[in-house]
C-alpha cells in the first residue's frame, strides 16, 4: 500500500475513535416504530425563594409580638402562645431549618470563604433577633427561637442550681461558639447544626444517638429548666452579651417594687438579681482581689492559647482532608483496601498523595492559628468570669438579671403592686 | 454622690450599646457585601459521582432525598440492562432474585422488540446508587442520583456534602436546582 493511504487510514482511525469519545454513548437511542413517547425526569422545583422571605417576616412579627407583650402589655399568656406558635412553626413545620443559632455559622463562612454567597434570610436571621435584644432584651429567646421554645414548655419541677456552677457551666456556650468559629472558618464542619439535639424531634426522624440526645435533654429540662439555653446555646453567648446593655428591658414589677419577695422563686432559671444593700465587709480585700484577677486574665490567655497550640492537631482532625492524609501516611498499605472508600475515591481521582499533603498542611496551618486565637479567647472568657465574681453593684428591688433573663415573663404573674 | 454614680451607669450603658451597635452594623454590613438573591440548593453533580452509596445511608432523612433520576435521553433501551439486572441474573425476566435493585423500584417495560423502557418508582427508591453503578459500568449511564427538592430539607450544611468522597455535592442556585443528564456527554 502507499504511503498516503496509510495515513488516511490513520486518519480515519483516529476521527472514528475521536467520534466515540465525545459522544460515550456504548448503545445507541433506538428510533422506536410503534410510536412510542419517551417521558421526561421529573424534577420537582424546590421551595421558592420568596418563601425564605416569608419566614423572616414571620421572625419579624414574632419577636415584635414578644417584645411587645414583655414590656408594654406584661403579659406572660401571650409570650406563652407565641411560645406555641414558634415552636409549631419554625419548629415542626420548618424542620428547625432555618434557625438564627445555626446562621452564627454561614456569618463565619461568608467572612473567610470569598466563594461563600450568604443567603440575605440567613444574615436577616442572623441579625434580627440581635438587634431586637439590644432593643428589648432576649425577647427572642422567650418568644421566636424553636429550640428554646421546646424546652420551655417541658419545665415541670425546675430546681435552683447554685451559683458557683452556673457560673461554671456558663463558659460551655463560649468554647462551644469558639468550635462552631473554628470548624466554620476553616470549612470543615457545622457543628451547630450537626449536633443540635432537637432538630430530631422536629423532624420525628434522626441518627439514634441523636434521638437520645435529644430526649436526655428534654428530660433534663424538666428540673434543669431550658438546659441548652443557659449552658450550651452559642447564639446566646452573643444575646447575653447585646442584652447587657439593652434600651428597655423586661421588669417584675410594673411601678414600684414592694420587697415582698413572692417573685423570688418564680424564676426556673435563677436569673433573678436579689437587693444588696451593704457593701461586703471585707470591701477592701475585695477591691485587691480584683485588681489581682484582672491581672490574671493575661495569664489566662497566654495559658489558654498554649493549650489550643498543643490541642490544633487533634482539632484539625475532623477535617476531611486532613483526616485522609494522615490516614494515607499512618497506614499506607490502606491504599489496597478495597473497603475504605474515602482512600478507593481518592487513588481513583488521580491526584497525587504529595498535593493531598500539601493541602492538609495548609488547613493544618490555619488550624493552628486558630487553635491560637480559640484558646486566648476562652482564656479571656474564665479570667474575666472569675473577675467577676468579686464585682459589688448595689441594688434596692428585685430585678432581672439582664444578661441571664429570657423575657419569658413568669416572674410578671408573681407581683402584686398593680400598676 | 448617687446621682453620680447613676449618671455613670448610664454612661457606661449608652456607650457600651453604641459600640455594639457599631459592631453588629459593621458585621452585618460586611456580610451584605457578600450576600446573593438567589436561594442556594444542595445537587448532586453525576459526572464526579462515584456511586459510593452514602447517599442511602448519610441523608438526615430516612429513606434519602436522593433518588435515582432516568435521564431517558441517554437510555439505551436494552433488554440486557446493567441497571436493572445483576451481573450474573439468570435469565432475563422481571423475576426479583434477578433484579440488581434492593427495593424494586425499577420497573421494567416492553416497548418493542428488543426494546425495554425502565421507569424508576421514587417512592420505593432509597438512593443506594446500586443501579446507577450498573449502568455507568456496563450502559449508558442514564441512571444517576439527584437530590429531590421535594423531599430535601436543604439543611444548613449537607451531611451526605460533608461525607462525599469525590465532593460531587455542592449548592446550586434553586432556580437551576437539577443538573440532570441531558444530550449532553461531558462535563461542561
Amino acid at each position: 500500500m502507499k504511503k498516503t493511504t496509510y495515513i488516511f487510514l490513520a486518519f480515519l482511525f483516529l476521527l472514528t475513535t475521536f467520534t466515540s469519545f465525545s459522544q460515550e454513548q456504548r448503545f445507541p437511542k433506538p428510533e422506536f416504530e410503534t410510536g412510542y413517547v419517551q417521558p421526561s425526569p421529573e424534577t420537582p422545583e424546590p421551595r421558592t425563594a420568596s418563601m425564605e422571605l416569608v419566614d423572616v417576616a414571620i421572625l419579624l412579627l414574632v419577636i415584635s409580638l414578644a417584645s411587645y407583650f414583655a414590656i408594654r402589655r406584661r403579659s406572660r399568656t401571650g409570650i406563652l402562645g407565641l411560645t406555641l406558635f414558634t415552636l409549631l412553626y419554625f419548629g415542626f413545620y420548618r424542620n428547625g431549618c432555618i434557625c438564627s443559632i445555626g446562621a452564627i455559622q454561614n456569618i463565619t463562612l461568608a467572612f473567610t470563604d470569598p466563594t461563600y454567597a450568604i443567603s440575605i434570610s440567613a444574615l436577616l436571621f442572623f441579625l434580627i433577633p440581635l438587634i431586637y435584644t439590644l432593643l428589648f432584651g432576649r425577647t427572642f429567646c422567650a418568644g421566636a427561637c424553636p429550640l428554646g421554645a421546646i424546652q420551655d414548655l417541658v419545665i415541670i419541677q425546675p430546681i435552683s442550681i447554685p451559683r458557683w456552677l452556673r457560673k461554671t457551666l456558663g463558659i460551655i456556650p463560649f468554647i462551644y461558639l469558639g468550635l462552631a468559629v473554628l470548624y466554620a472558618a476553616t470549612g470543615t464542619d457545622f457543628i451547630i447544626c450537626r449536633y443540635d439535639p432537637f432538630i430530631g424531634i422536629f423532624r420525628m426522624d434522626a441518627e439514634f444517638h441523636m434521638v437520645i440526645l435529644g430526649i436526655a435533654f428534654l428530660l433534663m429540662g424538666m428540673f434543669v429548666a431550658r438546659p441548652y439555653c443557659r449552658f450550651l446555646c452559642p447564639y446566646g453567648v452573643l444575646l447575653n452579651w447585646m442584652s447587657r446593655f439593652s434600651k428597655w428591658h423586661l421588669s417584675i414589677t410594673p411601678s414600684k417594687c414592694i420587697q415582698c419577695k413572692l417573685c423570688t422563686t418564680s424564676c426556673p432559671f435563677d436569673a433573678i438579681d436579689f437587693p444588696i444593700q451593704e457593701k461586703p465587709a471585707n470591701s477592701r480585700s475585695n477591691v485587691r482581689k480584683f485588681i489581682l484577677y484582672a491581672l490574671l486574665i493575661p495569664v489566662w490567655m497566654v495559658a489558654g492559647s498554649f493549650v489550643g497550640m498543643k490541642l490544633h492537631k487533634n482539632l484539625a482532625k475532623a477535617h476531611p482532608d486532613v483526616y485522609l492524609a494522615e490516614l494515607l501516611i499512618s497506614q499506607p498499605e490502606l491504599i489496597h483496601d478495597e473497603d475504605n472508600i474515602d482512600v478507593q475515591t481518592f487513588m481513583a481521582s488521580g491526584k497525587p498523595l504529595e498535593a493531598l499533603i500539601e493541602e492538609a498542611k495548609a488547613k493544618r496551618e490555619d488550624f493552628y492559628m486558630g487553635s491560637i486565637i480559640l484558646g486566648a479567647f476562652i482564656g479571656l472568657v474564665i479570667g474575666s468570669t472569675i473577675m467577676n465574681q468579686v464585682v459589688f453593684r448595689r441594688r434596692e428591688i428585685y430585678q432581672p438579671n439582664r444578661a441571664d433573663c429570657f423575657s419569658c415573663g413568669r416572674c410578671m404573674d408573681y407581683c402584686p403592686v398593680e400598676k | 454622690m448617687e446621682k453620680k454614680a447613676e449618671n455613670r451607669r448610664e454612661f457606661i450603658q449608652k456607650s457600651a450599646r453604641l459600640s455594639l451597635v457599631l459592631a453588629l452594623g459593621g458585621v452585618g454590613g460586611f456580610a451584605l457585601t457578600k450576600t446573593t438573591k438567589d436561594e442556594w440548593v444542595w445537587q448532586i453533580d453525576p459526572f464526579k459521582c462515584t456511586q459510593c452509596g452514602r447517599c442511602e445511608s448519610d441523608c438526615v432523612l430516612a429513606p434519602s432525598a436522593v433518588k435515582c433520576i432516568h435521564a431517558y435521553d441517554l437510555c439505551g433501551y436494552c433488554d440486557l440492562c446493567g441497571g436493572y439486572f445483576k451481573p450474573d441474573a439468570n435469565e432475563l425476566s422481571t423475576a426479583g432474585e434477578n433484579q440488581l435493585c434492593p427495593t424494586a423500584a425499577i420497573e421494567r417495560k416492553f416497548i418493542e422488540e428488543p426494546y425495554f423502557e425502565y421507569i424508576i418508582n421514587e417512592d420505593l427508591c432509597i438512593g443506594c446508587a446500586k443501579c446507577v453503578e450498573g449502568c455507568t459500568s456496563f450502559g449508558n449511564g442514564s441512571f444517576h442520583l439527584q437530590i429531590m427538592h421535594n423531599i430535601c430539607l436543604n439543611c444548613n450544611e449537607c451531611s451526605i456534602a460533608r461525607v462525599c468522597p469525590s465532593d460531587a455535592i455542592s449548592r446550586v442556585k434553586s432556580n437551576e436546582a437539577y443538573k440532570v443528564k441531558g444530550d449532553f456527554t461531558t462535563n461542561t
